[in-house]
């Protein structure tokens, strides 16, 4: 599929907001729910970019920037193997294949930006001792932009060259046996993400409730809201019973003592 | 001198620009820029000349922490800086002392709390919702998430802001651990309903084929024996097996990739389908 003006500008637009969001973290626009989405409505499939959107989501849901470390970039391989997918003609499962590289480069170009922005660092550390304010705002957009940038620009030739016959032809010439691989490995790799949000939480003596609800989901049928349900009902007893938290407790017997001593 | 007094349109305008707080983040002072941008109104408001130098200097010392629950840090900092123009004693180690005194800590309770519970909850709903292809699961994720955030950031702002340092106190300390806390169990839940649920490991490896009476063929392969002991035996033990990976500081990238290798040849050979 050729992708014509308008849709570039368009996805220039999205890639560059997602770029941002993938340092800022706020709206979440970088997320694969959301940008494959964006991608699919610019494109006119709509459908098939929540579809990978949500299957890149679950794959990704324990790419998280902790402190000073940097997660595989969501917003470039969200991006890219969207326009992939829907104007390549390619498979979902190609496009999650696809997926991993990008986001490793990603990851790599989001390092190199935060080093450049240093620069902006030192240069609002003069603007401040000369008392000048919206230059130090100016430092920190323009940081941002250069977040956008290193998405948008990589995105922008993708969607220039995707529809190019050469290389429509060598992504129709990936063999059988790599494309099945790669949905068999799809459905398997989302358990990183899941292990990523495991140690993250670093709670040994919460791990019963990992297993309580992988053992409830296994065995009834019930829907995602309902185990959700369960899931938050299971903390509340956690809570409420939990001698640590259970001060009023030893409050109220000493109160009721007193009551007893009176009656004596 | 008329007392300096920070008005909520303030507030709002540090609510605005905490949307970008981590936006310059960089490898050396991380979100030291961003605090600075954030407290721009602020400082306009309450310094000027030699003063104002002095707090943009302050502010742009290194910062780092959830992005989200730095919005009660910010509000502690603007009421410090508050009292600072109208005369207190407060110096510029007391107010960078509150904001490396509170990041850390925060940290601890935003990582958790945001990366560990609410996005991966809120993000495999909309995603279980957009596997089916309904636009539904993306605008689920994007309101769920976004309402929660937002609240987070300005009323946290306005919470700091109020209780100015107090916010350390026991009290409040006792509170969040069992947020954190409650929130950590579900999160842990739902990671277990997950690997059931959203993992597909096939093993079709033929066991025994048994021809019954009736014509009909009994094909026992390697997956029908593990799911009658436990559905999604093989996902929990993989999971388990990338934790201590991670553990041992190999690379997502590279766990991700030994998978796709497994894939390719466990189709290839038979072994997964």
């Amino acid at each position: 599929m050729e992708i014509h003006g308008i849709q570039m500008i368009l996805i220039f637009f999205i890639a560059c907001i997602a770029g941002i969001e993938s340092v800022t973290e706020e709206f979440q626009v970088h997320r694969p729910l959301i940008a494959c989405t964006l991608i699919g409505l610019v494109l006119g499939d709509l459908k098939t970019g929540i579809i990978i959107g949500g299957t890149l989501e679950m794959m990704a849901i324990g790419w998280m920037n902790i402190g000073a470390a940097i997660a595989p970039d969501t917003a470039l391989a969200s991006i890219i193997s969207a326009i992939i997918v829907i104007a390549g003609n390619q498979s979902i499962s190609a496009g999650i294949a696809i997926a991993i590289p990008i986001a490793t480069a990603g990851q790599v170009l989001t390092i190199i930006v935060r080093t450049i922005t240093v620069f902006f660092q030192h240069q609002a550390d003069k603007f401040a001792r000369e008392d000048n304010m919206t230059g130090i705002d100016f430092c920190h957009i323009c940081a941002i932009l250069v977040q956008g940038i290193r998405v948008a620009i990589p995105a922008l030739i993708v969607a220039m060259f995707i529809g190019n016959d050469v290389i429509q032809h060598i992504l129709a010439s990936v063999p059988e046996v790599v494309n099945g691989g790669l949905k068999v490995a799809g459905g398997i790799v989302v358990v990183v993400g899941y292990a990523m949000v495991i140690n993250m939480m670093e709670a040994k003596h919460l791990m019963p409730f990992f297993f309580l609800g992988f053992v409830v989901a296994a065995i009834a049928q019930l829907k995602l809201v309902a185990l959700g349900v369960i899931g938050i009902v299971a903390a509340v007893f956690y809570i409420q019973l939990n001698p640590k938290y259970n001060t009023v407790v030893v409050k109220n017997r000493s109160v009721s003592s007193n009551v007893a001593d009176d009656q004596l | 001198m008329s007392e300096k007094k920070l008005t909520k349109r303030d507030l709002f305008k540090v609510f605005i620009r905490s949307n970008f707080h981590s936006g310059s983040f960089n490898i050396e002072r991380m979100q030291a820029l961003g605090y600075c941008f954030q407290m721009m109104p602020i400082i306009k408001k309450l310094y000027t000349g030699e003063e104002r130098k002095q707090a943009l200097m302050r502010h742009l010392e290194f910062f780092n922490t959830q992005s989200y629950v730095a919005a009660p840090i910010v509000g502690v900092t603007a009421a410090m800086e508050e009292k600072r123009a109208n005369g207190a004693d407060i110096d510029d180690k007391a107010i960078n002392g509150v904001k490396i005194g509170l990041m850390g800590p925060l940290a601890g309770i935003g990582d958790p709390l945001f990366w560990g519970t609410l996005r991966p909850v809120t993000a495999a709903l909309g995603a279980s919702v957009a596997l089916t292809g309904s636009i539904v699961g993306p605008i689920l994720f994007f309101f769920l998430f976004n309402i929660v955030r937002l609240a987070v950031r300005y009323y946290g702002i306005a919470y700091g802001y109020n209780k100015g340092v107090s916010i350390v106190s026991d009290k409040v300390g006792g509170k969040l651990q069992k947020l954190t806390e409650s929130a950590s169990i579900l999160g842990l839940f739902i990671m277990g309903v997950l690997v059931a649920r959203w993992t597909n490991i096939n093993v079709p490896v033929v066991v025994s084929t048994i021809a019954k009476a009736d014509g009909t063929t009994e094909v026992t392969t390697v997956q029908t024996i593990l799911d009658s002991l436990l559905p999604g035996l093989l996902p929990l033990v993989l999971t388990f097996v990338c934790m201590s990976l991670l553990k041992k500081k190999i690379s997502v990238i590279s766990i991700i990739f030994g998978i796709f290798f497994i894939g390719i040849i466990g189709y290839w050979a038979g072994i997964l389908a």
